[in-house]
C-alpha cells in the first residue's frame, strides 16, 4: 500500500508532515499494535486472513461510497440494496436450477443479474438525483425504504435460502482463494487499485473532486456535472453488486437483517479515511484502512473478555471519532 | 390545482374506506399488533398470525381480524392508537416491542374498555392484562443447559453467543448459567450476536480463533447457530464441538431430524405462540368461552425422536 501513497505524498507535501493523509495509516498501526498486545491470537494468519475477508464488503461498497461522498453526494441505500440483490440472486439461481442443473452457468447468471440490478439501481438513484433535481439524502433514503421492504417481501419476513447444490458449487468464491489469500481479499484488492486509479489518474476522478468541492464553478467549467454525478451513482451500485457476489457464497442466504447499517459503516469508513463528507476532497486508500479499522475494532474487543460487552458500541464509537479529530485538527491547519 | 388533487385523493379514500366502515360495525374486531417482520423469527411470528387470521375468519363468520406490524416502539403505540380509534376493535392481541415503553399505551386501550390479551413480552404491569400467553425464557436457558451439562458429562469448556442486550436475552443466560453452576462446565467467553446470521459468523470466526479449544457452543438462537456452523465448516473444527441454537427454525429441525452430528438438539421457542394466543382469544370473544389468565408454552427440547413434530416446511423461518 505505502508505495501507491508516497507519490500523493509528495505531491501536496510542502508543510512537512501531513497527518491527514497518513493519520489513518497511523491509527491503523496504533490498532494492530493493540490487538497483537490483547491477544497471540490476534496476528495469526487465520484471523488476519478472517479479518480481511469480512472487511471486503464493506470495503468494496465503501470504495464505491468514495466516490459519491467526494462528488457531494451521499447514498444511504447501499445496505439494502445489498440485501435484495442478494435475495434475488438467490431466488434466480433456485429458480434456474431445475433447469440448467447445479454449476457454473447458473452461478454466472447469478452474477450477470446482481451485476445489473446494481447498474439498474446506481442509474435510479442518480437520475432521481440529476434529472429529478433531488438531494442525494432524499433519494437513497426513499430507496433504501424500497429495497428493504422488497427483500422483507420476497422473503415473507423469513429468510431466502440458497439451494444446497448451487451452494456447494458457489462455495469456495468466499472460502477459496490462491496461496492463502482468499478471493473476497483479492477482488477487494483489485476493487481498491481501481477505485484509486479512477480517482486520481482520471479526468471523471478529478470532476468528482471539482463538483464535489463547487458544483456551480464545475457547471461554468463546462464540466457535464449531471453525468459526472450519475457515473459515481452507478459506479457505487456496481460496487454493491460485487459485494454480493462474495456475500451470498458465505452463508448462502439473504434475509430482512442481510446489510442493516452497512450504509453507515461504508460512510464511517470513507470519513475515518479522511474523504470530507461535505465533497470536494476524496481518499481510497484512507478508505481502505478505514474500512479495515473498523473490522478490527470488532476483532479485537471479541478476542478480549477485559471490556463488557455492554461497553463495544461506545469503544467503537470513540476509537472512530478520535480518528477523525486528529485528521480534521491536522487538516484545517492547512 | 395541488389543494384540488388533495380533495380528489381525499374524497377518493373515503370512498374506499366508508363501506369496509359500516360493514364492519355488526362484526367483532380483533386487533393484532405484532413487530415487523424484519429478522428471523418475526417472519415465522407474522406468518403464523396471517394463518391464524384465515383460519379463525373461515372458523367465526362474524370475526374480523386486523394485523398490523410495526418497526419501532414509536410505531407500534401509534399502530394501537389507531386500532381504537379508527378501526374500533372490541378485542387487542399484542405482542410488544418492549415491556417498559408499550405498558402506558396499552393500559389506556385497557382503559377504553377492550380486552386485552399479551404475548411473549410481559408488560411491567401484570394487571393490565386479561390473558397473558407466552414462551418461557428462563426455562429455555435452563432446557439448554441442562442439555449441554448432560452431553458433556459435566465437564468441558463452552462459548455462549447471547442476542440483544434486552430483559429476554438476560433471562435465558440466567437460566442457563444457574442450569450449569456447579459444574466443572467453563464459560470461555460470551459475547451478543444480535440474533442474526452475519454476526453469529463473526463472533465464531473469533472465538475459534482465540480458543484452541471448544466442546460445545450456546448459541442461543436458530439464526446465530447457521452463523456459527459456517464459522466451524471454514475452521474444519466439526469433529470438535457440537452447538445448540433455539427457536425452532425449520432448517434447524430438519438438521435435528436428519441426525446432524454438530446439531444434536434444538431448543423451542415457537413464533406460533401468536396463534394461540389469537386462537383463545377469539373463542372467549365470539364463544364467550371460559379461559385461564395465563398460557406458559414450554421450551421443549427438539430430539431426533421428536423433531417431525415440530417441523413446518411452509414457514418462511
Amino acid at each position: 500500500m505505502t508505495p501507491t501513497v508516497l507519490p500523493e505524498a509528495a505531491r501536496r507535501s510542502g508543510a512537512g508532515f501531513d497527518l491527514k493523509l497518513y493519520g489513518p495509516f497511523l491509527a491503523l498501526a496504533a490498532l494492530i499494535l493493540l490487538g497483537a498486545l490483547v491477544n497471540p491470537a490476534f496476528l495469526s494468519p487465520t484471523n488476519i486472513g478472517n479479518v480481511l475477508t469480512r472487511t471486503a464488503f464493506i470495503g468494496i461498497i465503501a470504495v464505491g461510497a468514495t466516490f459519491v461522498i467526494t462528488a457531494g453526494g451521499i447514498d444511504l441505500s447501499v445496505g439494502s440494496l445489498a440485501a435484495f440483490a442478494s435475495g434475488v440472486m438467490i431466488v434466480v439461481m433456485n429458480a434456474l436450477v431445475a433447469g440448467m442443473g447445479p454449476g457454473v452457468p447458473v452461478i454466472l447468471v447469478g452474477v450477470l443479474v446482481a451485476l445489473g440490478l446494481g447498474l439498474a439501481a446506481g442509474l435510479v438513484n442518480g437520475l432521481l438525483v440529476t434529472k429529478g433535481r433531488m438531494e442525494a439524502f432524499i433519494v437513497t433514503l426513499g430507496t433504501m425504504g424500497i429495497f428493504r421492504s422488497l427483500v422483507t417481501y420476497m422473503a415473507d419476513g423469513g429468510t431466502l435460502s440458497l439451494n444446497s447444490a448451487v451452494r456447494n458449487v458457489y462455495r469456495p468464491v468466499y472460502y477459496g482463494g490462491v496461496f492463502g489469500v482468499s478471493f473476497p481479499i483479492l477482488m477487494f484488492a483489485v476493487v481498491a487499485v481501481a477505485g484509486a486509479v479512477i480517482l486520481y489518474r482520471t479526468r471523471f476522478g478529478r470532476y468528482c473532486a471539482a463538483i464535489g468541492s463547487n458544483e456551480d464553478v464545475a457547471r461554468y467549467s463546462a464540466i457535464d456535472t449531471d453525468r459526472v454525478k450519475l457515473a459515481a451513482f452507478v459506479l457505487q451500485g456496481l460496487c454493491v453488486a460485487l459485494a454480493v457476489v462474495i456475500y451470498v457464497p458465505r452463508l448462502g442466504s439473504a434475509s430482512a437483517t442481510t446489510g442493516l447499517l452497512w450504509e453507515l459503516e461504508a460512510i464511517a469508513a470513507v470519513i475515518i479515511g479522511g474523504t470530507m463528507l461535505k465533497g470536494g476532497y476524496g481518499r481510497i486508500w484512507g478508505t481502505v484502512v478505514g474500512a479495515v479499522m473498523l473490522t478490527l475494532i470488532d476483532n479485537i474487543l471479541n478476542l478480549t473478555g477485559a471490556i463488557s460487552v455492554y461497553l463495544n458500541g461506545t469503544i467503537q464509537g470513540v476509537i472512530i471519532i478520535v480518528a477523525v479529530l486528529l485528521q480534521r485538527s491536522a487538516g484545517s491547519r492547512r | 390545482m395541488k389543494f384540488g388533487l388533495a380533495l380528489v385523493a381525499a374524497l377518493a379514500a373515503g370512498l374506499v374506506l366508508a363501506p369496509s366502515g359500516a360493514s364492519a360495525q355488526q362484526k367483532i374486531k380483533m386487533g393484532v399488533s405484532i413487530p415487523a417482520a424484519t429478522h428471523g423469527w418475526a417472519g415465522g411470528l407474522n406468518w403464523h398470525a396471517q394463518q391464524a387470521e384465515k383460519k379463525l375468519e373461515k372458523q367465526y363468520p362474524n370475526l374480523d381480524v386486523v394485523i398490523v406490524t410495526a418497526r419501532d416502539v414509536g410505531r407500534q403505540a401509534n399502530d394501537i392508537e389507531d386500532l381504537v380509534s379508527v378501526r374500533n376493535i372490541d378485542a387487542l392481541v399484542i405482542l410488544p416491542f418492549e415491556s417498559a415503553p408499550m405498558t402506558d399505551p396499552v393500559r389506556a386501550v385497557k382503559q377504553a374498555g377492550k380486552f386485552v390479551t399479551v404475548v411473549d413480552r410481559g408488560l411491567t404491569d401484570p394487571s393490565i392484562q386479561d390473558l397473558y400467553v407466552a414462551g418461557n425464557n428462563p426455562e429455555m436457558g435452563q432446557v439448554s443447559g441442562r442439555f449441554i451439562k448432560e452431553r458433556l458429562g459435566g465437564k468441558g469448556d463452552i462459548v455462549v453467543l447471547r442476542g440483544i442486550p434486552t430483559v429476554i436475552d438476560n433471562q435465558r443466560v440466567d437460566g442457563f448459567m444457574k442450569e450449569i453452576e456447579g459444574t466443572q462446565i467453563k464459560v470461555l467467553g460470551m459475547q451478543y450476536a444480535n440474533w442474526n446470521r452475519d454476526d453469529g459468523f463473526k463472533v465464531m470466526q473469533d472465538f475459534l480463533a482465540r480458543f484452541p479449544k471448544i466442546d460445545a457452543v450456546w448459541a442461543q438462537d436458530d439464526d446465530i447457530a447457521l452463523g456459527v456452523i459456517e464459522a466451524v465448516k471454514q475452521a474444519k473444527r466439526e469433529k470438535e464441538m457440537f452447538i445448540l441454537g433455539g427457536a425452532g427454525m425449520k432448517d434447524m429441525i430438519k438438521r435435528v431430524m436428519d441426525k446432524d452430528t454438530l446439531v444434536p438438539a434444538d431448543v423451542l421457542y415457537p413464533p406460533s405462540m401468536i396463534a394461540e394466543a389469537m386462537e383463545i382469544t377469539a373463542k372467549h370473544l365470539v364463544e364467550k368461552a371460559p379461559i385461564k389468565k395465563e398460557y406458559i408454552i414450554e421450551a421443549t427440547l427438539v430430539t431426533p425422536e421428536n423433531a417431525a413434530k415440530y417441523y413446518y416446511p411452509d414457514s418462511p423461518f
